[in-house]
This record gives structure tokens, sequence and C-alpha cells, in this order.
């Protein structure tokens, strides 16, 4: 009853991981590599010549330090995006932690529990343009917002700042991401045996103990996740801010976009490395704060 | 230096949604006791257990700690704790901070709690471990960590679910011994949910055997071995012959049987005859199973007498018993 014996070569693995390692090599690092080496070439408004010069990373902080109590352009515009990253964060987690606690410790049933998960990702199944536009006649001037505000006599007059402001783009963000930050912490939590829940009952812990003392140190991985998917794409953004700020607001995402259609690749490349570097930042002071690769 | 309280269960009841799981059993455990509650799965023993321990509410009835009606009551206020059968150990903590968790959550401060943790795993000698993670502990560690942290908390009586099940046969039977040993020293009540009679006949000061949510019987685990109240405990406790004898059932204990090859007499008062269909060394005797007319029966014969004339299975065989070895049986409810 033996079993046929695999033949494998000692290439196999290597055939194997091929597929994704040419994948990932094509379509991440080459233009990783492509949009660094072009931050650091010429132009001018009619060429574009390779070179080694540091003069777009000069022009990106133009003037910022040496005017430094007041903001440069590119100053207020980072302090904008990380703003709304800060917020959104902050909203996501919670939003996402506590749909996360309800789901995992309050739903007993597996069944149940999956059902209710999948409710979660149904808006994934339209597009995220969809979601955003879906937005505007509810929260537009003339919307169903401002409709019922008014018919209830809630409002006197019809609201400006529900749409294309601070507030339509902080919702949509909320709107769109709070599903990447609820899945990994729901994943982490549907991991914590139950009985460490019992456990810290049976020695005396109050619920509220027991979720700072054990729910939250156990999920810290899933919340790094989830920290990670929000930052980086609220960091990125320019669709979101443009169609739900009424492309009236500054973020980074939108710098680039904007120096893309002017076609200023190498300032725009060099846009772009501050950004990676300064995300890179942020993910590696959270990798130092919690071990992710438990969750892996 | 008993401190402990007793411990009474009136009428407790659970269902669960209809079913039910424990069915109004009354028992009386004295402060300092060894209790064994013994049985297959699903016959309400740790719903029992979790009744007491206060991690499952009571359908009906009462649980008396000492002179006090505990029902509702959290853990620590009745003065019991509990040790979980994966040992529930905190992943994320170190073994002196799993210790010291139930005095932080009273917020005892850094250096008193860690002064009584360290005591404590002194106490289970694992002291050389305070700093490692749960993780890094063998199973047989992990379950001295656990004992240590569900003793912090001074409990009155200590229930521990199948703890000795996540470990290997040989780690079991020297870790019995050593939760015999605590009790014997802390002279608090142990109330030990198994399905091994064996560890319940080895540890037990009052074995409990239940099944479909009753109480069968309630004693020495000597009593319930040699004088079984029901055919279901002669069955469950094993090495019992349950017979039809005038109508009536009856048990003769295995080992109290004569066993003869051929069809010879056993020189026994009552003798049947029959089939041999099973022979099983185990060492100190053999267990011989004879298909015979009126049902099958068993024999453990001592190993040298066996081999004496040594039988193989289909060789026609007798077993006989006398009247005082007979002992008579309640009709199960």
């Amino acid at each position: 009853m033996a079993a046929p014996a695999l033949t494998t070569s000692k290439y196999a693995p290597y055939w194997q991981a091929a597929p994704i390692a040419l994948i990932f090599a094509a379509f991440f690092l080459i233009p990783l590599a492509a949009t660094v080496v072009v931050s650091f070439w010429e132009y001018t408004e009619y060429s574009i010549e390779p070179a080694f010069v540091s003069q777009n990373y000069l022009d990106v902080f133009d003037g910022c330090f040496a005017d430094l109590p007041n903001l440069c352009v590119t100053f207020k515009t980072y302090l904008s995006t990380l703003k709304f990253c800060l917020i959104v964060w902050a909203i996501t987690l919670v939003v996402g932690f506590t749909t996360s606690y309800f789901l995992a410790f309050h739903i007993k049933s597996l069944t149940v529990q999956m059902a209710l998960f999948m409710v979660c990702t149904i808006p994934f199944w339209t597009s995220n343009v969809i979601r955003m536009i879906s937005w505007i006649p509810l929260l537009g001037r003339n919307g169903l917002l401002n409709d019922f505000l008014l018919s209830t006599g809630l409002v006197t007059e019809r609201q400006d700042w529900f749409l294309y402001s601070d507030f339509s783009v902080g919702l949509a963000f909320v709107h769109l991401f709070t599903p990447f930050m609820a899945v990994p912490i729901f994943n982490s939590m549907m991991r914590i045996d139950k009985a460490l829940v019992e456990a810290a009952y049976d020695g005396g812990a109050s619920t509220w103990q027991t979720l700072w003392n054990v729910i939250i140190p156990l999920c810290k991985p899933g919340i790094a996740i989830g920290s990670i998917f929000v930052i980086t794409i609220v960091m990125g953004d320019y669709i979101t801010i443009g169609v739900m700020g009424g492309q009236q607001i500054a973020s980074i995402g939108k710098v680039i976009q904007v120096q893309m259609n002017y076609l200023q690749f190498p300032i725009a490349a060099a846009n772009a490395v501050v950004l990676l570097i300064l995300v890179l930042m942020i993910i590696f002071a959270m990798t130092k704060l919690v071990d992710i690769r438990k969750e892996l | 230096m008993s401190r402990g309280a007793d411990l009474e269960l009136v009428n407790v009841t659970k269902s669960y949604s209809g079913t039910i799981a424990v069915d109004a059993i009354s028992l009386r455990i004295k402060a300092g006791t060894y209790c064994c509650l013994l049985g297959p799965s699903g016959c309400g023993k740790s719903s029992t257990l979790r009744m007491i321990a206060g991690h499952e509410d009571i359908s009906g009835g009462d649980i008396v700690i000492g002179a006090r009606a505990v029902n509702g009551e959290p853990p620590v206020k009745r003065g019991t704790a509990m040790m979980f059968q994966s040992y529930a150990l905190f992943p994320h903590l170190s073994v002196r901070d799993n210790v010291a968790f139930s005095l932080k959550m009273r917020g005892v401060g850094k250096a008193d709690r860690y002064a009584k943790a360290d005591a404590l795993l002194r106490l289970v000698a694992m002291d050389r471990y305070a700093d490692r993670l749960p993780a890094q502990l063998s199973g047989g560690q992990q379950q001295r960590v656990a004992l240590a942290r569900s003793l912090i908390t001074d409990p009155v009586i200590l229930l521990l679910d199948e703890p000795l099940s996540a470990l290997d046969p040989f780690l079991r039977i020297k870790m019995r011994a050593e939760l015999k040993r605590f009790q014997r020293e802390l002279g608090i009540t142990f109330i030990h949910v198994t399905h091994g009679q064996e560890e319940a006949m080895a540890l037990a000061d009052l074995a409990v055997v239940m099944n479909n949510g009753r109480i069968e019987q309630a004693g020495s685990p000597q009593e319930i071995f040699d004088r079984p109240a029901t055919e279901f405990v002669a069955r469950f406790m094993g090495g019992h012959n349950v017979i039809d004898l005038a109508g009536k059932r009856v048990t003769v204990r295995a080992d109290k049987v004569s066993f003869a090859p051929g069809g010879e007499s056993a020189g026994a008062e009552h003798v049947r005859t029959g089939t041999v269909t099973a022979v099983e060394y185990q060492g100190y005797s053999v267990v011989v199973t004879l298909d015979a007319a009126g049902g099958e029966l068993t024999a453990i014969v001592p190993e040298r007498q066996f081999f004496a004339r040594p039988v193989e299975p289909g060789a026609a065989a007798a077993i006989g018993w006398n009247a005082a070895d007979i002992h008579e049986l309640s009709p199960t409810a």
C-alpha cells in the first residue's frame, strides 16, 4: 500500500513560485524602479531628458523649509491628507472593531455569523465609483437629505456642506473602507478561543476588563493589517477626494495626478517617491508595535 | 487545615431550549473532598460543573456553598475557580502575568500580585518558567500554570474540566498523582469531570456516576465498583458480568468468576458453558470472553493460571461463580 512516489525535482518549488514572481516583477518591481529613476530626470515645458538631478525633489519642497512657521503648499497638502487619514482611520477602526465584536462574540450560530459577514461584504459587489456617485442624489443641495431635513423643519434653508465638502469625502472614505478594517479584525477575533473569555470571567474580570486585557491585545495583528489597508489607500487616494470633494480638495494623490496630466512625469515621480517613503515609515512604525506575522 | 465549605446541589436542573441536560440532581459534597463526576459524553457532567462554576445559568434548583445559595453570582464571589480543559492560558501574557491576572483585575499593585504569583508558581514547581509565554511550555507545564492561576483567588472549590484529557497516557498518570497531592495539601474541594472510570477510581473520595442528566450512583469508588447500584453503573465501570438469574438482573465481578477450559465444571455453584470468542493478554491477567447461553460472559484469569492451560478463540470453556459473589442490581429507572 505504498503511496505513489512524487517525483519532484529540486527546481519544482521555483517553478511553482514563478508565476506570481513574474507578475510581481513585471507589474510592481519594474514600474517602481522606473518611477524612482524618472524622479531624477530633467524636464521642461516641452521635453523630458534622462539625467540624475535632485531638482525635482527640491521643487517638491520648494521654499517649504525657509518659510517654516508658515506652511507651504506641499506641507499643507500633506497635512490635509494626513488629517483625512487620521479621521478615517479612527472611525473605521471603531466601526470595524465593534462590528467584528458583535459578529464574533454575540452571534452564537456559525451559519448566522457567516451570513452576516457576507452582508458586510455585499457593497463590494458594485464598483466603488458607483458607490461614491450614489451619494450625490442623497447629499446634494436638492438631494433627499436636504428635502427630508426641510420637510421636518430641522433646518430652515438648504445646506451646502453635505456634498463636495470634507464631510462628504470623509463619509465616502468610511463607507468604502470600513470592510478593509473589519475583515482582518473579525479574522483575529474568530481565532480567539472562547474559553479565554470564560477564563477572564472566572478570574473576576468585568466585560470591559476582558475587552481591554484579553480581546484587544489578541486582535492587535488584525487591527494593524486593517490599519495598513486603510492608511495606504487613503494616503494615495485621488478619485474619492476628487468625486466627493467636487475637485476642490487637495490631496497628494491629486497633486500627482494633475502633474501627470501636464506630462510632468519627473516631478510626479518625485512626489510619488516621497509619498511612498512616508507611507512605508507609517507601516514600519506599526509593525514595530505589533507582530503581524502572527496572523499570517 | 480545611478552609473549605460544603457544596450542596438541590434539584439542580439545566435545560437548553426544551432538552434537559441536567435533570433535578441533588448532591452533597463535604468540604475537602476530591469528587469525580463520571459518565459518558452528553451525560450532563460538564453542564453540572459549569453551573457550579457560574459559567452556565441554572434553569432550576439551588447551588449552596457554605450556608449561602450562590445562584447567579460570579465565580470569584462564589469562591470557585475553574481549570479549563484546554487550560485557556492567555497566549499574549507571560506565565507570571497569567497567574497574576485575577489580582490585576482586582487592582492589586504589581509588586504584591507578582509576589503572590511567584509563590504559587513555586508551589507548582514552575517558578523557573515565570517569564515564558504559554506557547513555550509543554502540556504538563501548561497544566501546572493553569492550576496556579486558578488557585490565586483562594477558591474553596476548584473545578477541573477533564484536566488530563489533553495529555499523553504516561503524563496523565503522573499529573493525576500530582492533582491528588495538591488537593491533599491545599485541603480544598476538587470537583473533577472525567469520562475515564480508571481516573475517577484513582482520584476520588466521592465518585458520582451520571447518565442522561441524572445521578446513577454516588459513593466511594470501592462502593461503586464492588456494589454498582444499576446495570448502567456496572457496565460503565466495566469488569462486571451482568446476568439474568431467575428473572432478576444481577452482576458478578469478572475477577470473581472461575474459568475452566473444555466443557468441564468450573467447580462453582453456578456454571455456564460456551465458546471462547476473545482472549486478551493484559500482563497481570488475561481477559477471556465467552459466548455462553444467556449472553456474553467475561472472566479475568490470573496470568499463570491461564497459561497453565491456555485456550484459543473457538475452544469450548466454562465460567462459574458462587452465590456469595452475586450482587443484585436495582432496576434502572
